[in-house]
């Protein structure tokens, strides 16, 4: 009884505002033609219904596939009204009518039906709404249903987009679309003639889109035959046992094609052997004596003689039926006209991108050009110009890279740190170089095995005692938020703004060192000892404060691309190791005594290491042995270095 | 060690050389003692990893002999030697490794109810040995891994004929001095990059391992193996002292002195000084080699990381401290260095507590060993074996009343009389 009255409270409310709905409005009359079909909701059968809707060109199909796609379009079960709703509360539903966008009333939802379209069938949807969000008024709604059309592009999206096409107001978007009308004509155009034409539209393009676009185009099939067909549609011709198709493919592919005999693997064949042992014998042939795999074979052959196992082929018939056959690759991804187009394409395309990437590449080779002068240019001072050899070069670099970690603790703002750093760095390195000096190699200046080999013992002690304080893990030294990132160029050719940043870096040094040298008091005296310290001194200079001073001023150097190089990479006890025996390397090929042959030896040695990679890519180890085989050759060539000093500095 | 007398009758090679007689005494006193307090053969005084840590000392002694031919006599300061005494250790383990994993898979093979073929076998092996670099095929530089006789002739040919081809290449340039020890260490840095690749068919940073065990011994204890090698080290230590010794004494030692002293005025007297060169540093190389295929047996296990640079340079340190230009010093440096080393870093040094800090030796010794290094280098550049002039410089040299020479003027006889 209660429920009676509640039904008929309910009617009563209801049947106000079903009155104000619009039935006879056109899309409630199209939506009411097709009303069946959308009820049923099957994927298969839905797709004229869907067609309806979306080539109705009624602006409010829009909203109906929108909601029926998320689920808020509902249907009266007494008139059979579509209706699109928001859920107030578990009960209660906000309707709204499809024809005007007008809230109807808040009723229960007792009297509606939820459309539920399955996934199938919201992809259907989704398609055909792609072409209202491309002629939406909205541009970022524009953008998004490209960016669908990129990810999942369908041949239904082609007509959709160029109907967009002419009422396409942005410029930029414009630009966008025709690009991708022409990408989707190259995988669904309706002739092979628009299809080449766009294929040819796109002439050099570097853009990964097209080359994707391109390739599925070049699919082939491997297919045998006794001769070769003449069909248009064959590709390259293999031979059996060639990178392309192994002698175990190429057969495998005659015996799934029937022409030929199965083989069997060594496994099977000694598990048919086992199977069959009788009395210590495999058909009349002792077990004992087939301990070779000719012996094997010949068992199996009898065996197969009796009927007990099926016949494989012997690796003669291998041999013969392969020699027999011709293997092809077929094409399968478009007509032949379509495939050549797109390999003339491609091809074109490779091209440009192979120059592209040697463009990168140089771009590599010059950062790491430039680390490597970085870490060198300290060594070019103490053992280029003052001829002493500093095996600790590489530990002053880590003492640099250890002492802006320490700062970055006490600042954390980057920025600020890192131009703390800098100087600190210098100040810590020139102290420690001045002080190495004092203590240790002026009493060594001429016996130079023995300031490597006391220098190498300061090189361990050092790499321990900062192992001891900062452990063996890496510490990070982190680049400032404007350094992050790279500059793009195009799709291939990009460069990390911290390498542009070490390169500029290490331009720096080279005016620096130069300005130094060649403007400076100190350089004038540096040279001058360097040249003739007794000359020198008899002129006034004090060369033991010269040599501390320039030890120092190297180091520091050391000290500060010991930042920059932090900054690149890890700062580890052992980081300084790891340059050291290329530092050397890049001084004594470049020459030693002169800046510029320092700077030809680290373009030398940053290239060389990058070409070396670029054959061998996934193995950096490789590269570093070949490289420092090339060099130890290279000094056969030239034992002076790149640039090698004549005269009398020669000899200084 | 008094050179040869003018205008006397020559005496016999171990008369005129009494350090070598007493190097010997002192080895072979030494070899009896441990085998009389070892475990194997003896009273079990010394404990069988203990027998081997000297085994070991006594190979790197025999390295240090050669670093001190070429370094010390020679004046080349090589940083790459150890790359040679690697060699040898990775020559030998390959036999090893291969004939001990053929032996196991042998013995799984042959519970199967088909006897193995030889592919079987040779495949079983090779995944064995290379699946840890996830491979299953032998590399072709394991074709005489089979052989021992092979691979104990690559002991001495595959470092001998790097050295001869490096050699060769430096010498003639005329690269000299400190370029030819960085360039050394370019060789050692690239042989190690090397090694460590997966697939330079030496199973990368994974290494040979297993190689204390002898194949077909397996009934033999380790107490009585570790004799053996002990026994092998030493008599490979004097053989080496010996042919040094003897080496070193006639006409060929002066030259490579002389090479050492001044080699232009060398090359002036018409001495090919490539050649000596390229003897000594390729003999050296040799004998660095067979000292590694005697060692890795004993450590157990060889990995690229033992050729990296820094061991090479360890090698300069050991000669360096006992005393360069000396045989007996170069044995000391490399047994006194390698074994207080070992004392250090086996934690049995007592920890010096600071009350703020306390310096534990396994973080520090290095660099004690570093410094005092440095130390060696300004200080003391004769090393320890300089002691050893302390005593014999007490009495004058027997000079057999033969003058001193015309030099009136200056103060030799006095010195000579000291």
């Amino acid at each position: 009884m209660l429920r009676f009255v509640a039904t008929f409270l309910a009617c009563l409310t209801l049947a106000l505002p079903i009155s104000a709905q619009q039935a006879d409005a056109p899309i409630q009359q199209l939506l009411q033609s097709q009303s069946d079909l959308i009820i049923e909701s099957s994927r298969r059968t839905i797709g004229p219904a869907i067609d309806a809707l979306a080539n109705s060109g009624m602006p409010e199909a829009q909203v109906v596939l929108d909601k029926w796609q998320t689920r808020e379009m509902w249907v009266n079960k007494e008139t059979g009204l579509f209706v699109y709703a928001e859920e107030v509360d578990r009960d209660t539903l906000r309707i709204f009518d499809f024809a005007d966008g007008s809230e109807i009333a808040e009723v229960p939802d007792d009297g509606f039906d939820q459309l539920k379209p399955n996934s199938g069938i919201r992809g259907l949807i989704g398609t055909a709404l792609v072409q209202f969000q491309l002629s939406d008024p909205n541009p970022d709604t524009r953008q998004r249903a490209l960016d669908a059309i990129e990810r999942g592009a369908e041949e239904s999206h082609l007509a959709a987009l160029r109907a967009s096409l002419p009422k396409e107001p942005d410029a930029l978007i414009l630009a966008r679309k025709q690009r991708l009308e022409r990408l989707l004509t190259i995988a669904y155009g309706a002739t092979d003639a628009e299809r080449i034409e766009a294929i040819q539209s796109f002439g050099g393009d570097l853009g990964v889109d097209v080359r994707a676009a391109l390739n599925p185009l070049l699919a082939v099939r491997v297919e045998a035959a006794e001769a070769l067909p003449a069909d248009a549609d064959i590709g390259r011709v293999l031979e059996p046992g060639s990178a392309a198709l192994s002698r175990d493919d190429a057969y495998a592919l005659l015996v799934a094609a029937n022409l030929a005999k199965p083989r069997i693997s060594v496994e099977e064949q000694r598990n048919a052997l086992i199977a069959n042992i009788a009395d210590g014998q495999v058909a009349g042939i002792q077990v004992a004596t087939l301990n070779s795999q000719e012996a094997r074979d010949m068992a199996y052959a009898a065996l197969a003689e009796q009927g007990t196992v099926t016949a494989v082929a012997t690796e003669a018939e291998v041999d013969q039926r392969l020699s027999n056959h011709v293997f092809f690759e077929r094409y399968v991804g478009a007509p032949p006209e379509v495939v050549f187009a797109a390999q003339a394409a491609l091809n074109a395309i490779e091209n440009k991108v192979a120059i592209n990437q040697m463009f990168d590449l140089s771009l590599d080779a010059l950062s790491l050009a430039s680390i490597y002068f970085l870490a060198a240019i300290g060594l070019a001072i103490t053992f280029g110009v003052m001829g002493v050899i500093n095996m600790a070069h590489g530990e002053f670099i880590m003492m640099g890279a250890y002492t802006g970690y320490v700062v970055q603790l006490f600042i954390p703002d980057y920025t600020l740190s890192i131009l703390v750093a800098i100087p600190l760095a210098f100040a810590v390195t020139f102290g420690a170089g001045v002080a190495m000096e004092r203590l240790v190699i002026r009493w060594l200046y001429h016996r130079p095995l023995e300031t490597l080999l006391a220098t190498f013992g300061i090189s361990i002690a050092l790499q321990q005692i900062a192992k001891n304080i900062f452990g063996t893990q890496a510490r990070p030294l982190t680049a400032p938020g404007w350094l992050d990132g790279s500059l793009v160029i195009n799709d291939i050719v990009s460069i990390s703004y911290i390498r542009i940043a070490i390169f500029v870096l290490a331009l720096l040094f080279l005016a620096l060192f130069l300005f130094v040298m060649n403007r400076t008091r100190l350089g004038l005296e540096v040279r001058a000892v360097t040249q003739n310290p007794r000359m020198a001194a008899s002129m006034g200079i004090n060369p033991d404060k010269i040599k501390m001073l320039t030890f120092g001023f190297g180091s520091g150097i050391a000290g500060i691309a010991g930042v920059a190089i932090g900054l690149y990479a890890k700062v580890t006890s052992e980081m300084g190791s790891d340059y050291i025996v290329q530092s050397f390397m890049t001084v004594v090929v470049g020459g030693v005594g002169n800046i510029w042959g320092t700077l030809l030896g680290a373009t030398m040695v940053g290239f060389l290491q990058k070409g070396i990679e670029w054959f061998n890519p996934s193995n950096t180890l490789a590269a570093q042995t070949y490289m420092i085989l090339f060099i130890i050759l290279f000094i056969q060539f030239r034992p002076k270095g790149i640039i090698a000093l004549k005269g009398r500095a020669a000899e200084a | 060690m008094s050179d040869v007398a003018i205008g006397q009758r020559r005496q016999p090679f171990a008369l005129r050389f009494p350090s070598v007689m007493i190097f010997l005494a002192i080895l072979a006193l030494f070899t009896v003692g441990v085998t009389i307090l070892s475990e194997g053969f003896g009273i079990g005084v010394i404990s069988t990893s203990f027998i081997k840590t000297l085994g070991k000392t006594l190979c790197l002694c025999l390295v240090a002999l050669a670093m001190d031919l070429v370094w010390g006599y020679c004046g080349i300061l090589s940083l790459g030697h150890m790359a040679f005494f690697g060699l040898g250790g990775y020559a030998i383990g390959m036999w090893l490794m291969y004939a001990r994993t053929e032996i196991i898979v042998l013995e799984s093979l042959a519970a199967a109810e088909l006897p193995p073929t030889p592919e079987e076998v040779s495949n079983g092996i090779a995944t064995q040995i290379f699946g840890v670099v996830g491979s299953s095929e032998f590399p072709p530089i394991w074709a005489f891994a089979h052989s021992l006789p092979l691979q104990f002739a690559a002991v001495v040919i595959v470092p001998g004929l790097l050295a001869l081809v490096f050699g060769w290449l430096a010498f003639r340039s005329r690269v000299t001095g400190v370029y030819l020890s960085i360039l050394t260490q370019a060789m050692t840095l690239a042989l190690s990059l090397h090694l460590f690749q997966n697939d330079s068919g030496l199973r990368g940073n994974n290494g040979l391992s297993g190689l204390q065990n002898l194949p077909g011994l397996d009934d033999v204890p380790q107490a009585t193996v570790s004799l053996w090698f002990f026994w092998a080290s030493a008599l490979a230590l004097g053989l080496g002292y010996v042919l040094c010794a003897w080496i070193v004494s006639g006409k060929f030692g002066s030259v490579i002195r002389a090479i050492r002293d001044d080699e232009a005025r060398v090359r002036f007297l018409g001495y090919p000084v490539e050649a000596f060169k390229l003897v000594i540093f390729t003999l050296t190389a040799v004998i660095a080699g067979i000292a590694g295929a005697l060692y890795y047996p004993q450590a157990g296990i060889i990995n690229p990381a033992e050729i990296a640079p820094i061991a090479s340079i360890y090698l300069a340190v050991w000669v360096a401290i006992g005393g360069r230009g000396r045989l007996y010093g170069a044995v000391i440096g490399a047994a006194f260095v390698s074994l207080v080393s070992t004392w250090f870093t086996g934690g049995q040094a007592p920890d010096i507590n600071l009350g703020f800090y306390t310096i534990s030796w396994v973080d520090w010794w290095t660099v004690l060993l570093g410094l005092s290094f440095v130390c060696v280098t300004l200080y003391a550049p004769k090393g320890i074996g300089g002691l050893i002039d302390l005593i014999t410089d007490r009495k004058s040299p027997n000079r057999h009343g033969a003058s001193l020479g015309p030099d009136q003027g200056s103060l030799r006889e006095q010195e000579a009389e000291k």
